[in-house]
C-alpha cells in the first residue's frame, strides 16, 4: 500500500483554503511556531487580491526573513541590512505606477537602519513597509534587538537588558507615526486567528493606500514571537508576548489616512 | 558640431548626466562636487526629460537608491567626493555583487579622514581594488579634462550596462572645478518603460505576465553557488581587462622614458614632458583612460620598446605605481613623484623627479 500524501487529501470538495500563488512551495526557513512565514503569506494574499502581482516589486532585508525572495514569488531584490527603505524610494521614483513594499525586521528597520527609515518616512516615499517586531536578532542567535524589553534576557543581554547600560526599547512605530509623510501606520500580530484577520485588514489598506497614490507612507507593524531565540515552545512564546511585549507594543491604528489616532 | 559652453567640470558633468537619458541621479551634498546636484535641481529636468533627482539623506541612502533603481533596468547615477564614496563602498560590493549597471562619479579629494576640499588623486586604490568587500571590480574611468568629465558619461554607461556592473568616473577636485570649453554631445531620450523591460530582461519592474519572476540578490547561502557565481565575475572581469582598456599615449613613440599620469596629473606632466624635451631628454606620457582595466599590455610593449624608465605621477603617496611596477615586473626602472594632502605639483618638480629618481643613477 502507498503511503498516503497530502494530495490525497486535498480534493476540490473538501478544499477549505488554498495557499495563495504568489507563495513559492519552497519550504520556509523559519523555525517553526515562527510567526514570518504567516506575515509572508499575509503580504502576498494581499498582491494576489488586488491583482498586482505583475506590477509588485519586493525588497528583502537581512535577518531572519533574509530569504524572503526565495518565498515571495515576485520580482525581489536583496538590500543590504537596514538599506530597504533606501532601494524601495529608488525603485518607487522610478516606477510610480508599480507597489513596491519592504519586509523588515527590528534589528534591520530600528538599529542600523534607522536613517533611512526616518527618511523614507518623512519624505513620504508612496511605499509600504512592513516590520516584523520580534524583540531580538533571530537570525544571528538570538542578541539584544532595538526593540528588546527592559529586563529581557538575550545573548548579549544575558542578565537582562539594563537601561543604564543598554538604552531603552525603541518605539520605533510610534516615532514615524509623528513624522508628516507617514499616512497609514499600525502595529498588529499573526499570532491568533483574529490577529491574523486584522493584520491582513491593515495590510490590505497599506496596499490599498499605494493603489490609490495616498499622499504618504504606510507603515506596519507586526509585533511576532520568536520562539527560538526567546527559549520557549511556540505555545508559551505566544503567552509570553501578550503578557509582555503587547502593554508595551499595544496593537491597532496609531495614524488612519494621515491623522493619529487618539 | 555639439553645442559648445565654458563650463566647470562638474556643471559639464550635470549637463552630460541630462543628456545622456539619466532616468535617476541620486546623491548628498559634498565639497569639491556640490555644484554636480546644484545644478541638477536647479535644471529642473523632472519637467524636461522626465529625469528624477533627489537629494538622499546620506551617501549610504544614495547608493542604495541606486541599488534599488538601477535593479528595476533605469539609469541611474550618483556623485561625491572621496569621505562620501567611502561610506558608498557597502552598497558598491552589494551592486556588484548583483550585477546591477550604474555610474558612479568621485570628485576626490585629500584624504584620509575628512581631509581636505583640495584635489587629490588618492582613492586609486579604494577605486581599482575594490574598496568594499569581497573580489570584485569597478570600471575606472579618468577625464582629464572638462571634456571629458562630459563624455565619459556616455561612456560610464555604455560599459555599466554591456558588462552589468557599477562603472567609476575617477575625477578630481581640480578637473571639477575648472572651466573649460566643452562641447556637449546631443541629448539621448530616456529610454520608455517598455524599452527597459525588453532591453533589460533580468530587471525588477514587475514579474512578466506569464513568465519567471526574477530575483536580485548578492547572497548565496551555499558556498559551491557562491564559488561559481565569482568565477563568473571574474569571467567577466577578464573579458573586460581583454577588451576595454583606453589610454593616450603622448610622444611615446621615439621616448626613452615615460611619465604614467591620469587626470589632473596628465595635463601637468604634459608639460613635463615639453620641458624636458626642450632639455634634450626624450620623455613621452602614457595616460589610462582606464585605471581598471589597467593598460598593463601597452607599458609591457613600450618596455619592449626600449623605454628606459617609468615614473608615476600621482597626487599620492604612490597607488598607480603599484600597478606600472606589475606591469612592468622589474625590467627597467620605476618610480613615484605626486604631492600629498591637496597640494597640486608642478610640471617643473615632475621634470625634476624624473631627473632624479629615474635617469639620475
Amino acid at each position: 500500500m502507498s503511503e498516503l500524501t497530502i494530495n490525497d487529501i486535498i480534493k476540490p470538495e473538501n478544499l477549505v483554503y488554498q495557499k495563495t500563488k504568489l507563495m513559492t512551495d519552497k519550504a520556509l526557513s523559519y523555525c517553526p511556531g515562527c510567526g514570518h512565514g504567516t506575515a509572508h503569506r499575509l503580504v502576498m494574499e494581499v498582491v494576489e487580491e488586488l491583482g498586482k502581482e505583475n506590477d509588485t516589486i519586493g525588497v528583502a532585508p537581512v535577518g531572519c526573513s533574509v530569504l524572503a525572495y526565495e518565498f515571495m514569488n515576485i520580482d525581489m531584490q536583496e538590500a543590504a541590512h537596514g538599506r530597504a527603505p533606501a532601494l524601495a524610494t529608488g525603485i518607487k521614483r522610478l516606477w510610480p505606477d508599480k507597489l513596491v513594499f519592504t519586509y523588515q525586521g527590528d534589528g534591520d528597520l530600528a538599529a542600523i537602519g534607522t536613517a533611512e527609515t526616518i527618511h523614507a518616512c518623512n519624505r513620504g516615499e508612496k511605499i509600504v513597509i512592513i516590520f516584523i517586531n520580534n524583540g531580538i536578532y533571530g537570525m544571528t542567535g538570538g542578541q539584544m534587538a532595538p526593540t528588546t524589553l527592559v529586563g529581557m534576557k538575550t545573548s548579549t543581554s544575558p542578565y537582562g537588558r539594563d537601561v543604564a547600560l543598554m538604552g531603552y526599547p525603541l518605539k520605533i512605530t510610534e516615532l514615524i507615526a509623528q513624522l508628516p509623510g507617514t499616512y497609514y501606520v499600525s502595529r498588529q500580530a499573526v499570532h491568533t486567528p483574529s490577529a491574523v484577520r486584522k493584520a491582513k485588514r491593515a495590510i490590505k489598506k497599506a496596499f490599498q493606500n499605494q493603489v490609490d497614490d495616498a499622499p504618504g507612507l504606510s507603515f506596519i507593524e507586526v509585533v511576532s514571537n520568536c520562539n527560538s531565540g526567546w527559549k520557549m515552545t511556540p505555545i508559551d512564546s505566544n503567552i509570553w508576548m501578550e503578557e509582555n511585549m503587547f502593554p508595551f507594543y499595544p496593537l491597532g491604528d496609531i495614524k488612519v489616512d494621515g491623522k493619529l489616532v487618539k | 558640431m555639439g553645442e559648445l559652453r565654458l563650463m566647470k567640470g562638474n556643471e559639464a558633468l550635470a549637463e552630460a548626466i541630462i543628456r545622456a537619458g539619466t532616468d535617476g541621479y541620486f546623491g548628498y551634498p559634498i565639497t569639491p562636487q556640490s555644484e554636480v546636484i546644484e545644478y541638477l535641481t536647479a535644471a529642473k529636468p523632472h519637467e524636461t526629460t522626465g529625469m528624477v533627482v533627489l537629494q538622499a539623506e546620506s551617501e549610504v541612502a544614495s547608493i542604495n537608491m541606486l541599488y534599488g533603481g538601477g535593479g528595476t533596468g533605469k539609469k541611474v547615477v550618483t556623485s561625491s567626493s572621496s569621505p562620501g564614496i567611502s561610506l558608498m563602498q557597502e552598497g558598491i560590493s552589494y551592486i556588484a555583487g548583483a550585477e546591477i549597471p550604474i555610474l558612479i562619479i568621485n570628485v576626490v579629494r585629500g584624504g584620509p579622514g575628512l581631509g581636505d576640499i583640495q584635489p587629490a588623486q588618492s582613492d586609486y586604490f579604494q577605486s581599482t581594488k575594490g574598496g568594499g568587500h569581497g573580489d570584485y571590480r569597478l570600471i575606472v574611468l579618468a577625464p582629464s579634462s572638462v571634456q571629458e568629465m562630459s563624455d565619459f558619461v556616455l561612456t560610464g554607461y555604455d560599459l555599466a550596462f554591456k558588462y552589468r556592473m557599477p562603472s567609476m568616473i575617477l575625477s578630481d577636485g581640480a578637473i571639477g572645478q575648472m572651466m573649460e570649453k566643452v562641447e556637449l554631445f546631443d541629448a539621448i531620450p530616456r529610454l520608455s518603460d517598455e524599452e527597459v523591460k525588453t532591453l533589460y530582461p533580468w530587471a525588477t519592474n514587475g514579474k512578466p505576465k506569464g513568465g519567471e519572476r526574477r530575483v536580485l540578490t548578492s547572497l548565496d547561502l551555499d558556498p559551491s553557488k557562491l564559488e561559481q557565481h565569482n568565477y563568473d565575475l571574474q569571467a567577466k572581469y577578464r573579458l573586460i581587462e581583454e577588451n576595454e582598456v583606453r589610454f593616450e599615449e603622448i610622444q611615446c613613440e621615439d621616448a626613452d622614458y615615460v611619465l604614467v599620469a591620469y587626470g589632473s596629473s596628465a595635463r601637468i606632466s604634459q608639460k613635463s614632458i615639453q620641458l624636458l624635451r626642450e632639455k634634450g631628454i626624450k620623455v613621452g606620457l602614457l595616460r589610462p583612460i582606464t585605471l581598471w582595466p589597467f593598460p598593463t599590455k601597452q607599458i609591457d610593449a613600450l618596455v619592449k620598446q626600449g623605454v628606459k624608465g617609468f615614473l608615476s605621477v600621482e597626487m599620492s603617496a604612490g597607488q598607480m605605481v603599484e600597478d606600472v611596477r606589475l606591469a612592468v615586473n622589474g625590467r627597467v626602472k620605476v618610480d613615484h613623484y605626486g604631492r600629498l594632502g591637496g597640494i597640486i605639483h608642478s610640471p617643473e618638480e615632475v621634470a625634476e623627479a624624473l631627473e632624479l629618481k629615474i635617469i639620475g643613477e
